[in-house]
C-alpha cells in the first residue's frame, strides 16, 4: 500500500463492508432463528460404546445416541413435549382402541422406505414385535416381560397392525413408544434373526455410513425420508469419548456441538462463563434415581425403626442445594419424577419421613428410633455401592456423612458394575445402592420395582408387603386421574414413610449445554428419548 | 532374565562395618550422600505426620461441609477444600497413613516373600530352581498394573486385599534379584564347607545365606516402598483401591479433582505433590542406600 | 552359541503357556461374567435368568472349564484369537485401531526416554559427585516419583490456563493427518517417556562410571573431557547393553501398561481396552490382550538375551 489513494480506497471499502455486515447481523437473526437451515454435520461425543447394534437387546444409551437416527419406531414419545410423557405417531399415523381396551389397531404411514429402497409394510412391524415379545428359542429379548400383556400381533393388511391384549393396560401406548423398539425389516429377520446385531437397515432420517471400533459412528442424510423436508442435517458424527472432562473440552473448543446425556452444573457454569451466548443450556428433571435398598433379611434392618432412622438422617434439601454442583442430581423426589402429572407436590412430600423441613428434629427422631431399637451409638455397617463414578460415588460420600451425624459408622464397599447386581441377588448385603431409570414417566413402569420380592426379584430390600402390592394393582387399574393419584400417594407413603422399605436419594437432573448453533432439539426427562435428530438443524 | 540382574560377587564386602554405632553410621551417610539424607528427612517427616495426624490435622478428614465446597486455599483452609468441602490438608495428613500402610505393608511382604523364594531357588538349584524360575518368568511378563487390577477384582477392595494385590506382582521381581545374589554366595567355599560338615539346610540358609543377601533385600525393600505407594495411588485413581470416605492420595485425585482441575486446581495439585514428594523421598533414600551398600547392583 | 539361542528360544513357550493358563483361570475366578455385565447393567430391572442362561450357552460359558480352555488353545494354534464376548466381533478388529495407537505412543515414549537418558547419564558420570550429577539424579528420580497421570493432569491444566489450548481428544491415525495425530500423542509420550527415562539414565550413569574406572582411561584423566569421551567410546558400546535392555523391556510394558495415562489423556489404547475388557468380563478379549502384551515382553527379552550372548561371549551359563 504505497499509494495514498489506494490506502483510502481500502479504508472506505472496509467501512462499507463493516456496515453491511452490521445491517445483515441486525436484520437477519429473526428470520434465521425460525426457518430451519439445511446442511452441516452434527458432531457429538457419546460416553459409552454399544456392544451390538440391536436395540431390542441392548440397554445402554450408548446405542440410542448414535443408532436411533437410523431407525423409526411405531410410536415415539412426543419430541417437543418437555415432560416426555405423551405417545406420539411415528411410523403409525393413527390408532384406535377398542371399547374393552383389548384391541389396539394402528394405521401405518404410506410410502415409507427402508434405506435399501424397499417399502415398509405391516409385515415388518409384526416381525419386529414378534421378535421382541415372542423371541424364537435362542434369541434374547431383554424387554419380553414388559409386553407380557400382549396375546398376539396381527397384520391384517399391508398398512394395518393390530395388537390383541390379554387384559386392559393403561400403560400400553407408553410401552409402544419405547425408543428401543426399532422397526426392522422382516425379510432380513427371517434370513438371520441376529442380522441386526451387526448391521443396520432402517427407515430413519439418516443412513449408516460406518462404525470404527473405539472411535466413531457416522451417518449421512436419508434423501428419501418419509417426513418430507427432513432431516435438515447433511449427516452426523458420534465420537466415543469416555471421559467427562474431555467431552466438556470438546464442546468448549467447538470440536463438538452437544453431548446428549448430561453434564454437572459446575461444567455448565464453566461452559457458560467462557462461551457466553455461544452456548445454550437445556435442563430437565431426569427419570433416573438412585435408591437405597435395606435388606429386610439382615438384622437390624428388619426393624422398621432402624430403616426410618436411616432415611430421617438424610438432609435432602441441603443436599439438593449443594450436590448439583458436583453430581448429576438435583430435585428432592418421591416415587414419581417431580414436575410430571403424578408427582407429589413438595408440601405433601415434606410430611414423609426423611423429607421434613426441620433436619434437626428429623435427626433427633432418628437417634431416638435407633436407641429404641437397641442400636448402639457408633454402630457400623457396610454400604454396598456400584462401581460407577457418576453419580454413585458422590451420593455415597454424602449419605455416609449424613449417617455419621446420627452416630452410624458406615463403610463403603464398591463392587464392579459387572458383578454388582449378581451380588445383590445373593441377598448378602446389608444396605446397598440401587437404581431405577425409565424412558418414559409412567407409574406402572416406575412403581413395579417396589412390589414384593416374590413378584419382582429386583426388589433388593427383599420384603413381602401385600398391602403395597394391592395398592400397585389399584393404581394400575384406576381410570380416573385423581383416583390414580390417590393410590400412588398411598403407595408412596407406605413405601417411604410407614414401612420405610426403600429410600430415595435425589432425582437425577439432566443438564445439556450445547452449542447455540444447534436448533430443533428439546430436552426431555430421559436420555433415551428424542435422539432421531430428524428435526435438528445447525445455524451455520 | 539374568541380564537384568548381573551376578554379584562383592555383596559381603559392600556391607557396612557392623560394629559402629547407628549415630555414626547415620552421620557418615548424611555427609557422603546428602541427597539420600534429604530423602530420609522427608520420609521421617512423613512418618511423623502419619503418626500424629489426629493431633495436627486442623479438621476432621471426613467432615463434609457444603458451605465450603471447593474453597480455594486460605487462612482457614491452608490447602483449600475438596468437592465436599472437606479440608484438603487434613485429608492429605490422614492419607499419608494409607500410603505408608500400603507402602510398608506391600514392600515388606513382597521383599520378604521374594527373599524366601530367591534364596530357596538359588540354594536348592536343579529342578526347584528351574520350575521356580519359569513361574517367576510368567508373573513378571504380566504388566504390573494389570496383575494388580485382576487381583483387586478377585479379592475385592479393602485395605488388606489391596496390600496383597500390590505385593503379588512385587514378589517375582525381588526373587530374581535375590536369587542372583544368592547364587554367588552359594558358590562360596564356606557354604561348601558348612555342607561338608553336615549342617542342615535350615542352618546353612539362616546362618550363611540370609545374612549375605541382606543388602539386596534392603535395597529392594526401599525401592518397593515408592513403587507400592505409586501403585496404590494409581489403583485408587482408577477407583480400584481404598474407597471413600477413607482419605487416600490417589482417591483425592479422582473424579471431581480431574473434572474441576481448571476451576479448583488445588484439588489435583496438592495430592499429586504429596504422592510425588513421598515417592521421590523414598527413591532418593533408596538410591543412596543402594550406592552405599552395593555400587554394582545397578538395576531393579 | 547356536545351541544357547535354540534353548533360549524354546524356553519362551512354556512361559507363554503359563501366562495363558494363569490368565484363563484368573479371569474365571473373578466374580461375574460378560452376560451379567451386559444384562444387569441397564435400568436396574430384573432380567430373566433363563435369558441369561441362554446367552451363556451361546458363548460357550456353560461348557466345562477344561473344554473351554482346550477350545481356546486350539484356536490359538490356528492363529485364531476368536470373537470378543462383549461385541461378538473378531478380536483382531477390536484391537486394530487401539494397537496402532498404543504402538505409536510406546515408540514415541521410548524415543523420548532414550534421548533423555543417554546424554544425561553420560554427563552425570563424567561430572560424578558434582552438582551436575546431583541435578541429573534429582531430575530423573523426580520422573520416577511423579505419577504420569498426575503429570498428565498438570500438562492439560497448563495448556488450558496458559495457552487456552487443548490437545485433540479424538485419535486420528498418523496416515490420515500426521499433524493432528502428533498434536494429540506427543504429550502422553513426553509424560511417559520422562518417567521411563529414569531407570535408563541411572544405568547409563553407572555403566559409564564403570568404563571410566578402566585403567587406560584413568591415565587419560589429565586430558580434556572430550578426549575422555572419545576414549570411552568403544568401551561404552558394550557397557550400554543394560541400557538398551531396559529401554527394550520398558517398550514391551508400554504397549499394554499405560492404563492410567490413557485415562487421563483420553487415549483409546490397549491399556484402557484392558480395563474395559476386565470390567466387562470379556474373557476372550482379555486373554488375547494379556497374551499380546506378554509375548511382546517375552520376545523382547529373548532378543535381548540373544544380543547379549552375541556381543559378550562370556555368557555361558544357563
Amino acid at each position: 500500500m504505497t499509494h495514498r489513494s489506494s490506502g483510502t480506497y481500502w479504508i472506505l471499502a472496509a467501512c462499507l463492508l463493516i456496515s453491511l455486515a452490521l445491517v445483515t447481523a441486525l436484520t437477519s437473526p429473526a428470520v434465521a432463528q425460525d426457518k430451519p437451515r439445511y446442511g452441516g454435520e452434527l458432531i457429538f461425543p457419546v460416553p459409552s460404546e454399544p456392544p451390538s447394534y440391536d436395540g431390542h437387546r441392548e440397554e445402554t444409551f450408548g446405542l440410542i445416541h448414535p443408532f436411533a437416527p437410523f431407525y423409526n419406531t411405531l410410536l415415539r414419545v412426543a419430541p417437543t413435549d418437555p415432560t416426555g410423557t405423551k405417545p406420539h405417531p411415528d411410523l403409525a399415523e393413527s390408532w384406535t382402541i377398542s371399547k374393552d381396551g383389548l384391541t389396539y389397531t394402528f394405521k401405518l404411514r404410506r410410502g415409507v422406505k427402508f434405506h435399501d429402497g424397499s417399502e415398509l409394510t405391516s409385515k415388518d412391524v409384526k416381525a419386529t414385535y414378534d421378535k421382541i415379545i415372542f423371541p424364537p428359542a435362542g434369541v434374547g429379548s431383554t424387554r419380553k416381560e414388559q409386553y407380557a400383556v400382549v396375546e398376539v400381533v396381527e397384520a391384517p393388511d399391508p398398512s394395518t397392525v393390530r395388537f390383541r391384549l390379554k387384559w386392559p393396560s393403561a400403560a400400553f401406548l407408553a410401552s409402544l413408544s419405547s425408543p428401543w423398539n426399532f422397526i426392522y425389516k422382516a425379510d432380513l429377520l427371517a434370513k438371520d434373526i441376529h442380522w441386526f446385531e451387526k448391521n443396520v437397515m432402517g427407515t430413519g432420517p439418516f443412513i449408516f455410513v460406518e462404525h470404527v471400533k473405539g472411535s466413531h459412528v457416522v451417518g449421512k442424510k436419508n434423501p428419501n425420508y418419509w417426513d418430507k423436508g427432513k432431516p435438515y442435517l447433511d449427516g452426523f458424527r458420534a465420537l466415543f469419548v469416555k471421559d467427562t472432562a474431555a467431552q466438556v473440552a470438546m464442546i468448549r473448543g467447538g470440536r463438538a456441538h452437544i453431548q446428549f446425556r448430561s453434564f454437572t452444573s459446575a461444567h455448565r457454569d464453566s461452559l457458560v462463563a467462557i462461551l457466553k451466548d455461544k452456548i445454550t443450556v437445556q435442563e430437565s428433571p431426569w427419570d433416573c434415581i438412585l435408591l437405597v435398598a435395606m435388606n429386610h433379611d439382615k438384622k437390624p434392618f428388619d426393624d422398621k425403626r432402624v430403616r426410618r432412622a436411616l432415611t430421617l438422617a438424610i438432609d435432602r434439601y441441603a443436599g439438593s442445594q449443594a450436590l448439583p454442583k458436583i453430581a448429576i442430581v438435583k430435585e428432592v423426589a418421591g416415587v414419581v419424577v417431580p414436575g410430571t402429572p403424578y408427582a407429589t407436590p413438595p408440601d405433601e412430600l415434606a410430611k414423609l419421613a426423611g423429607y421434613w423441613k426441620d433436619i434437626n428434629a428429623s435427626r433427633a427422631e432418628a437417634k431416638r428410633l435407633l436407641r429404641e431399637a437397641g442400636v448402639p451409638d457408633g454402630f457400623s455397617f457396610t454400604f454396598k455401592n456400584r462401581g460407577i463414578p457418576m453419580p454413585y460415588e458422590p451420593l455415597a460420600v454424602w449419605m455416609i456423612d449424613q449417617w455419621r451425624q446420627i452416630g452410624l459408622n458406615v463403610k463403603q464397599e464398591v463392587i464392579e458394575a459387572a458383578a454388582y447386581f449378581a451380588s445383590l441377588r445373593k441377598g448378602e448385603h446389608e444396605v446397598a445402592m440401587d437404581f431405577q431409570c425409565g424412558y418414559i414417566v409412567e407409574p406402572d413402569l416406575d412403581l413395579y420395582k417396589f412390589v414384593s420380592v416374590d413378584k419382582n426379584p429386583a426388589n433388593y430390600s427383599r420384603y413381602k408387603d401385600s398391602v403395597l402390592d394391592a395398592l400397585y394393582l389399584k393404581q394400575s387399574r384406576a381410570v380416573d386421574l385423581e383416583e390414580r393419584k390417590k393410590y400412588i400417594r398411598a403407595f408412596e407413603k407406605r413405601l417411604l414413610d410407614e414401612e420405610a422399605h426403600y429410600m430415595m436419594t435425589l432425582q437425577w437432573h439432566r443438564i445439556v449445554p450445547h452449542s447455540s448453533k444447534v436448533k430443533g432439539w428439546q430436552v426431555t426427562p430421559s436420555h433415551y428419548l428424542n435422539n432421531t435428530l430428524d428435526a435438528v438443524w445447525l445455524t451455520e | 532374565m539374568a541380564i537384568n540382574t548381573p551376578p554379584i560377587d562383592a555383596v559381603a564386602e559392600a556391607l557396612p562395618a557392623p560394629h559402629r554405632g547407628w549415630a555414626a553410621v547415620a552421620r557418615d551417610f548424611a555427609r557422603r550422600r546428602p541427597l539420600g539424607a534429604a530423602g530420609a528427612v522427608v520420609v521421617a517427616l512423613m512418618i511423623a505426620a502419619a503418626l500424629t495426624a489426629t493431633l495436627i490435622a486442623p479438621y476432621d478428614p471426613l467432615g463434609v461441609d457444603f458451605g465450603a465446597m471447593m474453597a480455594p486455599p486460605s487462612a482457614t483452609h491452608w490447602l483449600g477444600t475438596d468437592a465436599f468441602g472437606r479440608d484438603v490438608l487434613s485429608r492429605l495428613l490422614y492419607g499419608s497413613r494409607t500410603a505408608l500402610l500400603v507402602g510398608f505393608g506391600a514392600a515388606f511382604f513382597g521383599a520378604t516373600a521374594g527373599v524366601i523364594l530367591g534364596v530357596g531357588s538359588a540354594y536348592f538349584g536343579g529342578r526347584v530352581d528351574l520350575y521356580l524360575q519359569r513361574l517367576m518368568d510368567i508373573f513378571i511378563s504380566f504388566p504390573l498394573i494389570i496383575l494388580a487390577l485382576a487381583m483387586v477384582a478377585i479379592l475385592g477392595n479393602n485395605l488388606p486385599n489391596l496390600i496383597t494385590a500390590i505385593t503379588i506382582p512385587m514378589i517375582p521381581r525381588c526373587a530374581l534379584v535375590i536369587r542372583s545374589s544368592a547364587l554367588a554366595i552359594r558358590e562360596m567355599p564356606y557354604v561348601d564347607a558348612a555342607r561338608a560338615a553336615g549342617f542342615g539346610h535350615a542352618r546353612i540358609i539362616l546362618r550363611h545365606m540370609l545374612p549375605n543377601v541382606m543388602a539386596p533385600y534392603l535395597i529392594m525393600l526401599s525401592a518397593f516402598l515408592g513403587q507400592a505407594i505409586l501403585l496404590e495411588a494409581s489403583l485408587s485413581f482408577l477407583g480400584l483401591g481404598v474407597q471413600e470416605p477413607i482419605a487416600a492420595w490417589g482417591l483425592m485425585l479422582r473424579g471431581a479433582a480431574v473434572d474441576f482441575a481448571e476451576t479448583a486446581p488445588w484439588m489435583a495439585i496438592f495430592p499429586g505433590l504429596a504422592i510425588s514428594l513421598s515417592v521421590f523421598a523414598f527413591n532418593l533414600f533408596g538410591d543412596s542406600l543402594r550406592d552405599a551398600l552395593d555400587p554394582k547392583l545397578r538395576t531393579l | 552359541m547356536g545351541k544357547y539361542i535354540l534353548k533360549r528360544f524354546f524356553l519362551m513357550f512354556p512361559t507363554l503357556l503359563g501366562v495363558a493358563v494363569l490368565t484363563f483361570f484368573l479371569l474365571r475366578i473373578v466374580p461375574g461374567d460378560v452376560v451379567e455385565a451386559r444384562y444387569a447393567g441397564g435400568q436396574g430391572q430384573f432380567v430373566d435368568q433363563k435369558l441369561m442362561a441362554m446367552e451363556r450357552a451361546k458363548l460357550g460359558l456353560d461348557q466345562p472349564l477344561w473344554k473351554q480352555f482346550v477350545d481356546w488353545m486350539w484356536g490359538l494354534a490356528r492363529l485364531d484369537l476368536g470373537l470378543s464376548m462383549w461385541t461378538g466381533a473378531p478380536i483382531t478388529q477390536e484391537i486394530k485401531l487401539r494397537f496402532a495407537l498404543s504402538l505409536q505412543v510406546a515408540i514415541m515414549a521410548s524415543i523420548v526416554a532414550t534421548l533423555l537418558a543417554i546424554p544425561l547419564g553420560i554427563v552425570a558420570a563424567l561430572k560424578q559427585d558434582t552438582w551436575v550429577d546431583y541435578a541429573v539424579r534429582v531430575f530423573s528420580i523426580a520422573g520416577l516419583a511423579t505419577p504420569s497421570f498426575w503429570l498428565g493432569i498438570l500438562m492439560i491444566l497448563g495448556f488450558l490456563i496458559i495457552f487456552r489450548w487443548l490437545p485433540p481428544m479424538v485419535y486420528t491415525p498418523f496416515w490420515v493427518d500426521p499433524w493432528q495425530n502428533l498434536a494429540q500423542l506427543i504429550w502422553p509420550a513426553l509424560a511417559v517417556g520422562y518417567r521411563y527415562s529414569a531407570v535408563a539414565t541411572r544405568m547409563t550413569r553407572s555403566a559409564m562410571l564403570e568404563v571410566l574406572r578402566e585403567d587406560y582411561i584413568r591415565t587419560a584423566r589429565a586430558k580434556g573431557l572430550w578426549t575422555k569421551l572419545i576414549l570411552t567410546r568403544h568401551a561404552l558400546k558394550n557397557a550400554m547393553l543394560p541400557v538398551v535392555t531396559v529401554i527394550g523391556l520398558e517398550f514391551a510394558f508400554l504397549l499394554g501398561g499405560l492404563v492410567v495415562t490413557e485415562q487421563v489423556f483420553n487415549l483409546n489404547g490397549l491399556g484402557l481396552l484392558f480395563v474395559e475388557a476386565i470390567a466387562r468380563r470379556d474373557y476372550t478379549l482379555t486373554q488375547a490382550l494379556v497374551l499380546l502384551v506378554s509375548s511382546a515382553f517375552i520376545v523382547v527379552n529373548f532378543l535381548m538375551d540373544v544380543m547379549y550372548a552375541w556381543l559378550d561371549p562370556r555368557i555361558r551359563y544357563r
